[in-house]
């Protein structure tokens, strides 16, 4: 008997919203998951991600935690050795500096440096980018350094199904999950599918394809590049955007194939330039696909300041849409 | 428990027990001195050498589903924790056969079959990590007692508080081992401390605390006693500060210029070996033919654990990269 295919509703939504329902889904699922971080309870999260999720869990389970990076992220790692699975929410990127210590000479190193005795299965979340003109304290976009270091997984969700499905398969995962949030995505809105569920979390993802060159980016700054391939592709350019989603490890092969149909890449990365996920990318490709490649690399990144308050200086210190194009008609010789 | 579990057993052979105990760490750790010279052991290697008194009174009142968290001078927990001498041995050479693949050395012994969660090396690390055990054992109910050692060093540092916040405000089963032996590794407690008097700063969490006589295996066991059953029926925190003394090197590196040899000789005196055994033998406690068969029964033990680890092989350079990540993860090189 011929079935008929499951007609799945799709609602609209906020990327907050699907970061709140991955949040519930897992704690629902397993007993061992707990939210614990600044704020996330009673406030409802900086950026209101766990609103009402105290009211549903309970404080055990949506942890309230003093203003101790350090010591509520190292906590994590040791009950997610324990045997609980623990999602830390770090407010954002710029505060995880403060438990960079438990994140790197912890987290990263204990399964290796232990041969392999004990593991972290620990999510951590946290906020990221510029955009708010919070100025230099509050803008920082350092996911690509936290992706330089062996022993945790580094993911960029920048759509409304990863939102929802990233949090999931990073608790399955064994190991340490960084998931970095952009701030200017929570307000996005969207459909997402009711029954939209897990995601792999090791693939990138072409979101646009195209034959003349490869915009390679994540999180963010995807939008701003799908903004620019519209306007290249009015110019008569077609542009593939691949969205990395993993930044650590990353999809080389995805990246590969790309750049061997369209001869040509331009990386945007909401990072500094200078040693950047970027220089990364760009230089795998060097290695992997020089022969390819018909003209030379590109790179719209932030510039080199720390980021400055007035709308219009934060504007031109970050990656923009009118900058992707420009790059790319640069690199095809086509200005 | 009965109020009796926390009184100091005095029987003979638990007496001599604490004596083999801390001539083990002595007699193990001269041993890898040696091969530190012959180039055996390399790294950075600290020895415990004035404070056995604190792990041999502390680890053996802990129970076999508790957990351990240590720091780079670690030795001596792991030793009287049940890791095998075997292991560790092989551990400090670098050999596979080691308690941690070889991977860690000297400063990162671990061993999951007895709960020991480690050599720590970040001064303060290791406390974030030993909240975050107890936190666990607390949300799931388990009568598990997670007993965290540091130095005073560890004091200064902000993860310090942090813990020591951390696990009061939400009443973590978690001992924190203070072992004060005044020197954070060349700078003097006085010169880092406004309040040298480190219990009391636990209290300022309301932390029960209490300081005592670190290079005294007796009174370091009471107090065990005392600090392991309150934290088992009151399920929060306990502070226990270890006065003792380093009288050795920080490390093998270190030429001690912030220190007297005289301020280290009187020191000597008043080590925890020499003082326990001498107190054993002013009350008929120990028989001539005693001390002979320990040092035979250690020393056995210690050849033993060269011979392993020297038989020890060097882990394939070809597993370099394997459990960066648990296996069938992310393929080597990426």
């Amino acid at each position: 008997m011929k079935q008929e295919p499951i007609k799945t509703e799709a609602i609209e939504i906020t990327y907050r919203e699907a970061v709140r329902e991955a949040l519930r889904d897992a704690i629902k699922r397993d007993e061992r998951v707990f939210l614990m971080g600044e704020d996330v309870g009673r406030y409802g999260g900086c950026y209101a991600v766990s609103h009402g999720l105290l009211a549903q869990f309970g404080p055990e389970r949506i942890r309230d935690t003093p203003l101790s990076e350090s010591g509520f992220t190292g906590a994590g790692i040791g009950a997610a050795m324990a045997g609980m699975r623990p999602i830390v929410e770090v407010m954002t990127v710029n505060f995880s500096l403060l438990a960079l210590d438990q994140i790197l000479n912890t987290a990263a190193t204990l399964r290796h440096m232990s041969g392999n005795q004990f593991g972290v299965p620990l999510v951590i979340r946290m906020a990221t980018g510029a955009g708010r003109q919070l100025a230099a304290q509050h803008s920082h976009s350092l996911e690509g350094w936290y992706a330089h270091v062996p022993g945790i997984k580094v993911l960029a969700p920048a759509t409304l199904e990863d939102a929802r499905g990233m949090l999931w398969t990073a608790l399955e995962d064994p190991d340490p999950v960084l998931i970095f949030e952009n701030v200017m995505l929570y307000n996005m809105t969207g459909k997402l599918a009711t029954d939209a569920g897990p995601v792999d979390i090791d693939k990138a993802a072409v979101r646009r394809p195209g034959r003349d060159i490869s915009l390679i980016t994540y999180g963010g700054s995807l939008w701003k590049t799908l903004e620019a391939a519209t306007t290249l592709a009015g110019d008569g350019i077609e542009a593939e955007v691949i969205d990395l989603r993993s930044l650590r490890p990353l999809d080389d092969a995805t990246i590969m194939a790309s750049v061997a149909k369209t001869r040509h890449a331009i990386i945007v990365d909401e990072g500094w330039r200078t040693g950047s996920l970027a220089a990364e990318v760009g230089m795998r490709i060097v290695e992997q696909a020089f022969w390819s490649l018909d003209a030379p690399l590109g790179r719209v990144c932030s510039e080199e300041v720390p980021i400055p308050y007035p709308r219009h200086l934060e504007n031109a210190a970050i990656p923009q849409a009118t900058k992707i194009v420009a790059a790319t008609k640069a690199a095809l010789d086509r200005a | 428990m009965t109020a009796a579990a926390d009184k100091p057993r005095l029987s003979r052979e638990h007496m001599l027990d604490l004596l083999k105990q801390m001539i083990r760490i002595r007699r193990f750790e001269d041993k890898c001195a040696e091969l530190y010279t012959q180039e055996k052991i390399r790294g950075f290697m600290h020895l415990y050498d004035g404070e056995e008194a604190v792990a041999v009174g502390v680890i053996p009142v802990l129970d076999k589903r508790d957990r351990v968290v240590a720091t780079y001078r670690e030795h001596g927990q792991a030793l009287v924790r049940g890791v095998p001498m075997t292991t560790i041995m092989a551990e400090m050479y670098g050999k596979q056969e080691g308690c941690a693949r070889g991977r860690g050395g000297s400063m990162h012994l671990f061993d999951a079959a007895t709960n020991f969660y480690g050599g720590n090396a970040i001064v303060g690390g290791g406390l974030p990590l030993a909240v975050g055990l107890g936190l666990a054992d607390h949300m799931r109910s388990n009568d598990i007692v997670t007993a965290c050692f540091f130095g005073d060093g560890a004091v200064a540092e902000g993860e310090f508080h942090e813990s020591m916040n951390l696990a009061a405000l939400w009443e973590l089963p978690v001992l924190f081992v203070c072992e004060n032996n005044l020197y954070a590794m060349g700078t003097a407690l006085a010169l880092s401390e406004s309040e040298t008097d480190i219990h009391r700063k636990a209290e300022c969490y309301r932390i029960i605390s209490e300081a005592v006589d670190g290079m005294d295996v007796v009174a370091v066991e009471a107090a065990a006693r005392r600090a392991v059953h309150a934290v088992r029926e009151s399920r929060k925190p306990y502070f226990l500060e270890c006065r003792t003394y380093r009288l050795r090197a920080h490390s093998m590196f270190d030429p001690q210029l912030y220190r007297d040899k005289a301020e280290v000789e009187a020191r000597r005196h008043s080590e925890p070996i020499v003082r326990f055994q001498q107190w054993l033998e002013t009350n008929h406690m120990i028989h001539p033919e005693d001390l002979p068969r320990i040092l035979a029964e250690i020393d056995a033990e210690i050849a033993q654990s060269v011979a392993f680890a020297e038989a020890g092989t060097w882990e394939p350079v070809d597993q370099l990269t394997r459990f960066v990540y648990a296996d069938a993860a992310v393929p080597a090189g990426r």
